[in-house]
């Protein structure tokens, strides 16, 4: 069973959709019963990123977390938002601690005449690190995006893919059982569905 | 490299009536069913969907929740949903069923903070704000609300504009004049917004062949061409429409 975590903030639908179709199980929630008992989490997110972390605090999902997470090794995947509050610090509407999963900061991409923000649509994703989620997708296959900011890791050897938008920024990671995608795989189409099935192999 | 996008629109009259085309915003002509069309867009593996219940501002209705729901189930792709779209809670609603992009037009016309308020609630990513213009016979772009009933004195730039400063993530431009037309997009008009707004500009309105996609990118930078006639009236489907740009050097998902 897969529990979608519900902070207020998710496109859950979507990803619901998505897992279902992937063949998983899903529950969307908040509770730390269910959280406990899941095989896999997902992290999903829209929205600004301090909206996002107060509102993971208020239900208290930031202990439950560290304790799926961190100790009892859990797979959870990080979409979008999800990717970024894995952050220690993000910088949307002013600085704010992230949950920490993944040590680096959240910044905006930065703008010009020819980068538009938000950076939305399909841009490939170059793969620079072997990582059992992109198995069997080709390397710069087209994912969907729809963002501002990217979370920049400290520790470049967690950095599984990029993408070029103006500036190289990093797309996905993975520290042991934490995965994070800044693309929607939920509205990717194939390559999108295989990377959950990837993630549900996990 | 972002690729430009291609994206049907789908517009909805009603239950009875299904999807309407029109043309210049009027001659509403029926041309199929909504669900089985998002269905064929998805197997046709498009870009993006856009989903406008124009029968909710026309017949005084809500948007119908269940179509949009109907619709969601078949899609695997990014959905924008408009249609009287009118508080924070109607658009919680929508994004609770699915939707990821909310399309504002008449209402935040009215009432402008709407924008700001979906834009701090979800994030501007979420909000499309859909901007009707049409030529004025002394050669002057205005904006029409209402779907296209009503004209009123902003000029599509400065609101584009203004729409981009209150949290608008995305301007869908449409040509009221080219619509349904299929004589190719309103190249001035299109070029004023991407020049007024530094977030990304989709454009509508009158795309009859795959050269005026070309055009409407080469000439205006328009980073999503969004069509409808073309789809329903011709053989040129989004992925032909596609192969076309690309032999143009335009990058495209294919």
């Amino acid at each position: 069973m897969t529990v979608i975590i519900d902070y207020g903030l998710g496109n859950l639908a979507s990803v619901a959709k998505a897992f279902k179709k992937a063949g998983s199980e899903i529950v969307i929630s908040s509770d730390s019963n269910l959280i406990s008992k899941a095989d896999h989490l997902v992290l999903p997110g829209q929205g600004a990123f301090s909206d996002g972390i107060n509102n993971i605090r208020k239900l208290k999902l930031d202990k439950i977390l560290y304790q799926q997470v961190l100790k009892e090794k859990k797979p959870i995947l990080g979409i979008c938002l999800g990717m970024q509050l894995m952050a220690n610090i993000g910088y949307e509407n002013g600085e704010c601690q992230g949950l920490g999963l993944i040590e680096g900061k959240t910044i905006k991409i930065k703008a010009s005449a020819k980068i538009r923000l938000p950076h939305i649509g399909w841009d490939n994703v170059e793969i620079e690190k072997k990582s059992t989620i992109f198995s069997e997708i080709p390397n710069n296959s087209d994912f969907y995006f729809l963002h501002s900011y990217h979370l920049v890791p400290s520790d470049k050897s967690l950095i599984v893919a990029t993408c070029d938008y103006g500036q190289k920024f990093v797309v996905s990671a993975q520290k042991g059982n934490i995965f994070a995608t800044l693309f929607h795989p939920e509205k990717s189409h194939d390559f999108g569905i295989k990377l959950i099935k990837n993630f549900l192999e996990c | 490299m972002l690729k430009t996008r291609v994206i049907p629109i789908l517009l909805f009259k009603g239950p009875d009536i299904g999807l309407v085309k029109s043309v210049q915003f009027d001659w509403l002509r029926t041309v199929g069913n909504p669900i089985n069309s998002a269905r064929v867009y998805n197997s046709r593996n498009v870009d993006e969907l856009i989903f406008l219940d124009i029968g909710a501002r026309r017949d005084n209705r809500q948007i119908n929740y269940k179509v949009v729901n109907d619709i969601f189930k078949e899609c695997f792709m990014p959905l924008t949903v408009g249609g009287k779209i009118e508080t924070i809670e109607d658009v919680r609603k929508l994004l609770l069923i699915g939707a990821d992009k909310i399309s504002i037009n008449t209402a935040a016309i009215e009432r402008p903070e709407l924008i700001s308020e979906i834009a701090n609630s979800y994030g501007s990513q979420c909000v499309v704000v859909s901007i009707d213009a049409k030529k004025s016979p002394e050669g002057k772009y205005l904006v029409y609300c209402s779907g296209g009933q009503k004209k009123t004195n902003l000029s599509p730039d400065l609101w584009a504009k203004q729409a981009e400063k209150l949290g608008a993530g995305e301007i869908l431009i449409t040509s009221i004049d080219r619509d349904g037309t299929r004589q190719g997009y309103d190249i001035q008009l299109i070029k004023n917004i991407t020049n007024a707004v530094k977030i990304p500009v989709i454009a509508a309105g009158g795309a009859g062949n795959p050269d005026h996609f070309v055009e409407a990118v080469k000439k205006c930078s328009a980073n999503a061409l969004a069509a409808a006639s073309i789809f329903h009236f011709t053989q040129f489907t989004p992925n032909s429409i596609k192969q076309k740009m690309r032999q143009a050097n335009i990058p495209v998902r294919l």
